[in-house]
C-alpha cells in the first residue's frame, strides 16, 4: 500500500536521536552523504554501516520499518547494479555474447548499490527521527544567514512542510484516479512507449486539477488561520542546541576522521 | 444475469507488520435486475469488496462469477471484466479529463474497441440516460458544468460501457438535497432502461430502504446481515451493535411502536402513513 | 423575503457580526482588460449574528451561502456593502488579522486544511501565526485537542486519521486561536454518519461554551439543531426564522430546493390519506401523543 512508503515519513519516538536539534541532524545527514561519496573501499563502507546501525539502534526505529522503505526503490538499485556490473572493463570473470562481467565491474556495482542503500537509509533516518515541523524549522534557521542575499528561508521551509504533508494525500489521490480510469478500461501496461505515454494523460490531467484544487483550498484555510508570512510568527517548540548536540558533533568529527583515514588505509592495503 | 461471490478473502500487507484481513470469507449472490444496497462503516471492507467485483484487486482466495463466468481465475480478459462490471467511484467527477463531455464519455467505450457511428450512438445514449441534454453538453468542457452535472457526466462515462452490473459507490455524497433526489431518480431510470444489476453503496439508510431489493451489511470484512430491507432493518440489536442507523422513518416508527399498539414495520413515509391510517381507523 | 422582524430587532443590541447590504460579484478580466461580471453570488444581503448564538445557513449549491460565509472573516471582500465584526469592517486591512483570529473557519474537505503532518503541530499553526508565546501555544494546543477529544492522537500523522478525526483536528486548529465565532462551511459533507455525529456534537459543545457558531450545511437534521436558520436562494436571503417555523412551511422548503424533515413529511402523507391530523405536529413525541389519543 502507498501508505507504507517510509521515505519522508516520521516515526514518533523520544530517543536521544529524536531529541537532537534538527540542525544537527540535517548537517549530520549531509556529512554522511558526502562521506559516502568519499569512501572508496570495503573498510570505509564497514565504518559507515556500523555508524548507521548505531544511530538506528539508538533511535529505536524498527529495522523492518526502515527496510520496507527500500522496497519502493529496489528497481533503481537493481538497475544501477546491473549497469555498473556490465560496463566496467577489467579482469574478466564471466563472458557470454556481448555480456562481460569483470572483477572491477562487480566491485564497482557492489559499491554503488551499497552506497545507494546507505544513502536512502541515511536520509530516511533524518525524516524518521525528526518531526517535519522541526525539520523545516531547522532548515529555516540554517538558511537564515542567506536571507540577507535574498534566499527566502521561511518560504522554502513552509514549502517543505506542505510538501511533506501532502505526499501521502497526493499518492492516495493518484491511486484513486488510476483505479477509476482502469475501471473505464484504461490500459497502462501495453503498447509502445508513445502509446504508454499517451495513456498517462487520463491520470495526469485529473491529478493536476486535483493538485490545483488542493492548493487553492489549502491557501484559503491558511489565510483563515491568519497566515501572513514569516514576520511576527512564533513557534510552539523552539529548537535549541543542547549538550546532546555537542556530543553528536564530536561523533561526527570522529566519524569523518575515520572515513578519511580509511581512504588512505584502503590505498595502503 | 447474476453476480456471485464465493468465499472471497483479501489481506492487506500479507506477512508484513500491519497485516489486516480486509475481506474474510465473503459470499453472496445478486440476481437478475436486482438493486442491492451495501452498508457499513468507512473501513469495513466495502471499497475492497467493490474493487474485487471488477478485477481491480485480486483475491487471496475465493472467486467472483459474473453471469456464471468466473472472472478471478485468469481466463477472462480484464477488459472483458471491466465491460461487464462498471464501477463508479466516490466523487467520480474527479476522473474527468477530456476537453469535451462527449469525448470524456467516449473514453470507456473506445477502450473497449468501439468506433465511429457505434461509438457516437453509445455516447449519446449514455449522456441522455443520465439526464443531460446531449446537444447542449456534448461540446462543453466537463469542468464548466455544475457539481451535480459533472457527476452525471462522469457516471455516463461508465454507463457508456453498457455493463451488466453497475456499481455506484456513494453516488450522492456531498450533493445538495435537490441534486441528491435527481441522482436517485437517475439511478432508477438507468435500472429500468438497461435492466442491469445495480449495486448501491450509501450511508443514507432512507435511500437504501427506498431503492433496494436486497441489502448487505458489511462489518470488519464480514457480511453481518443479508436480506430484504425489511429483514435487515428489523435486526435492530445487531445494527446497534455495529453502530449503524435505521432509516429515519423507521426510527420514528420504532419510537411510536414502543409507546402505542401501532406495530408497524414501515421503512418509507408512504408505508408508515398507510399503517397509521389503518391504525386510526381500527381504533374507531 | 420572509423574516421574523422581532428577532432581528432584538439581536441588534447584542450583535457580533453585522452584514449590511452585502454584494459579492465574481468577475473576470476580458481580452481588453475590462472586468466583466460573471456572477453576482451574493446579492444585497443584510443580517446580524447575535453573540453566542447558533445559526445555520442552508440553500442549494450556487445559492451563495459559501461565498457569503467567506465574506464573514474577510476571505472574500464585499463588492458593495459592508461586513462588520464587532464593529470592525473587513474592508479595513489593518483589522483583517484581528477579525480572522476572532472569526475562525472550518472548511468542507478535511484533508485540504491541515498544514502540518503531525497533529499537534497543525493545531499550533494558527496561534503561531498570530504570535502567541510558545508556552501559551502549548497550553492552547493541549486544551483545544482535549475539547475535540483528540488529545491521545497529538503525536500521530494526520494522514493516518479518519475523515471525522481530521475534521476534529481542523476544528481544534481553529479553537486554539480562541475565536469568539466559528464559521463551519459544510464541515460534514464528506464524512460518514459517525464522523458527522462527532462533528455535530463538538459544534454543539462549543456553542454551549459560548462560541458563536455559524453552520452551513445541506443536511436538514443538522440545520434543525440551530437556534435560527437562514435560507439562501439565488444570492438572496429567502427566509430567516427558527427551525420549527421553517419546517412548518412546505412551500418555502420546496421553493428553496430543500427537503422536509421526515416527521413532517410523514404527517403530510397521513393527512393526504384523508386522516384528520393537526398541523401542529412537528416532533415524534407529538405524533406519539396524537396516536395514543
Amino acid at each position: 500500500m502507498i501508505r507504507d512508503i517510509t521515505l519522508g515519513q516520521y516515526y514518533p519516538g523520544k530517543s536521544a536521536i529524536h531529541r537532537l536539534d534538527a540542525r544537527t541532524k540535517i548537517i549530520g545527514t549531509l556529512a554522511f552523504i558526502i562521506e559516502l561519496f568519499v569512501v572508496n573501499n570495503f573498510w570505509g563502507f564497514l565504518v559507515a554501516v556500523v555508524a548507521l546501525f548505531t544511530v538506528i539502534g539508538i533511535s529505536k526505529v524498527p529495522v523492518k520499518f526502515i527496510f520496507r522503505g527500500l522496497t519502493a526503490v529496489f528497481l533503481i538499485i537493481a538497475f544501477t547494479f546491473i549497469i555498473n556490473m556490465f560496463l566496467v572493463e577489467g579482469k574478466v570473470l564471466w563472458h557470454w555474447g556481448i555480456f562481460t562481467i569483470t572483477y572491477e565491474g562487480l566491485k564497482r556495482a557492489s559499491f554503488m548499490a551499497v552506497r545507494l542503500i546507505l544513502l536512502i537509509i541515511g536520509s530516511s533516518m533524518l525524516t524518521l527521527c525528526t518531526k517535519p515541523i522541526e525539520l523545516t524549522d531547522g532548515l529555516e534557521k540554517l538558511l537564515k544567514p542567506f536571507s540577507k542575499i535574498g534566499v527566502p528561508s521561511h518560504e522554502i521551509a513552509l514549502m517543505m512542510t506542505i510538501a511533506l504533508r501532502f505526499i501521502p494525500t497526493l499518492m492516495e489521490e493518484t491511486d484513486k484516479i488510476i483505479k477509476a480510469q482502469e475501471a473505464r478500461g484504461a490500459d497502462f501496461d501495453s503498447g509502445n512507449i508513445i502509446q504508454r505515454a499517451k495513456s498517462l494523460i487520463p491520470i495526469l490531467i485529473p491529478l493536476f486539477i486535483s493538485s490545483f484544487r488542493i492548493a487553492q483550498e489549502l491557501a484559503l484555510a491558511m489565510e483563515a488561520r491568519c497566515y501572513h508570512g514569516g514576520a511576527g510568527r512564533t513557534r510552539m517548540n523552539e529548537i535549541h542546541f543542547g549538550r546532546g548536540d555537542a556530543w553528536a558533533a564530536v561523533c561526527m568529527v570522529l566519524f569523518l576522521g575515520v572515513i578519511i583515514a580509511s581512504r588512505f588505509m584502503g590505498a595502503a592495503i | 444475469m447474476s453476480i456471485k461471490v464465493s468465499d472471497l478473502r483479501y489481506v492487506y500487507n500479507p506477512g508484513m507488520p500491519g497485516e489486516t484481513v480486509a475481506l474474510d470469507d465473503v459470499s453472496f449472490e445478486i440476481c437478475d435486475g436486482q438493486i442491492c444496497g451495501i452498508i457499513g462503516h468507512t473501513g469495513s471492507g466495502k471499497s475492497t469488496l467493490l474493487q474485487h467485483l471488477n478485477g481491480l484487486l485480486k483475491p487471496v482466495s475465493g472467486d467472483v462469477y459474473v453471469d456464471g463466468q468466473c472472472i478471478t481465475d485468469g481466463s477472462t480478459k480484464l477488459v472483458e471484466v471491466r465491460r461487464k462490471v462498471g464501477l463508479v467511484f466516490q466523487y467520480p467527477e474527479y476522473q474527468l479529463f477530456e476537453e469535451t463531455v462527449a469525448k470524456d464519455v467516449a473514453f470507456g467505450p473506445k477502450n473497449l474497441g468501439l468506433k465511429d457511428e457505434e461509438l457516437d450512438a453509445t455516447v449519446r445514449e449514455a449522456i441522455e440516460l443520465v439526464g443531460l441534454d446531449y446537444e447542449q453538453v456534448k461540446d462543453a468542457s466537463p469542468f464548466e458544468l455544475s457539481g451535480g452535472m459533472k457527476r452525471r457526466a462522469a457516471i455516463a462515462g461508465v454507463i457508456a460501457m453498457k455493463p451488466s452490473v453497475l456499481i455506484l459507490d456513494e453516488p450522492t455524497a456531498g450533493l445538495d438535497p435537490k441534486a441528491h433526489r435527481e441522482i436517485l431518480a437517475m439511478i432508477r431510470r438507468i435500472h429500468e432502461e438497461m435492466g442491469c444489476i445495480i449495486i448501491f453503496v450509501s450511508h443514507n439508510m432512507g435511500d437504501i430502504a427506498s431503492m433496494c431489493d436486497k441489502v448487505l451489511v458489511i462489518n470488519k470484512g464480514k457480511i453481518e446481515l443479508e436480506g430484504t430491507p425489511q429483514e435487515v432493518y428489523s435486526e435492530k440489536a445487531k445494527l446497534e451493535e455495529i453502530g449503524l442507523d435505521v432509516p429515519p422513518i423507521r426510527e420514528i416508527i420504532n419510537k411510536i411502536n414502543a409507546a402505542t399498539e401501532l406495530n408497524s414495520d414501515a421503512l418509507t413515509a408512504e408505508e408508515a402513513a398507510e399503517d397509521i391510517k389503518n391504525y386510526i381507523q381500527c381504533r374507531k | 423575503m420572509r423574516q421574523r422582524s422581532t428577532l432581528v430587532r432584538c439581536t441588534e443590541i447584542n450583535s457580533f457580526i453585522e452584514v449590511r447590504n452585502l454584494i459579492i460579484d465574481y468577475t473576470r478580466i476580458d481580452e481588453e482588460g475590462h472586468s466583466v461580471l460573471v456572477k453576482r453570488a451574493v446579492n444585497d444581503v443584510s443580517f446580524t449574528i447575535e453573540k453566542g448564538s447558533f445559526v445555520s445557513v442552508v440553500g442549494m449549491n450556487g445559492s451563495g451561502k459559501s461565498t457569503m460565509a467567506k465574506a464573514l472573516n474577510g476571505l472574500l471582500l464585499p463588492s458593495e456593502g459592508e461586513v462588520l465584526v464587532d464593529g470592525m469592517s473587513t474592508r479595513n486591512e489593518d483589522d483583517l488579522w484581528n477579525i480572522r483570529s476572532r472569526v475562525g473557519m472550518v472548511f468542507q474537505n478535511p484533508d485540504n486544511q491541515i498544514v502540518s503532518s503531525i497533529v499537534e503541530d497543525d493545531v499550533a499553526f494558527g496561534p503561531e501565526n498570530i504570535g502567541v508565546p510558545p508556552e501559551e501555544i502549548r497550553r492552547r494546543v493541549d486544551d483545544a485537542l482535549r475539547r475535540v477529544d483528540m488529545y491521545d492522537c497529538k503525536d500521530k500523522g494526520a494522514h493516518m486519521l479518519s475523515g471525522g478525526q481530521k475534521q476534529r483536528i481542523a476544528i481544534a486548529g481553529t479553537v486554539a486561536m480562541r475565536p469568539e465565532c466559528i464559521v463551519f462551511d459544510e464541515p460534514t459533507a464528506m464524512l460518514d454518519p459517525s464522523g458527522r455525529r462527532q462533528v455535530m456534537d463538538i459544534i454543539r459543545e462549543l456553542n454551549n461554551d459560548g462560541i458563536t457558531c455559524i453552520l452551513i450545511t445541506h443536511f436538514m437534521e443538522e440545520a434543525a439543531q440551530a437556534d435560527r436558520v437562514i435560507v439562501m436562494k439565488d444570492g438572496k436571503i429567502y427566509s430567516d426564522s427558527t427551525p420549527d417555523e421553517l419546517f412548518a412551511d412546505r412551500a418555502l422548503i420546496e421553493g428553496a430546493g430543500l427537503e422536509m424533515p421526515p416527521i413532517i413529511d410523514l404527517r403530510e402523507k397521513v393527512a393526504a390519506l384523508g386522516v384528520d391530523i393537526p398541523e401542529s405536529i412537528v416532533t415524534t413525541e407529538q405524533l406519539e401523543a396524537f396516536l395514543r389519543g
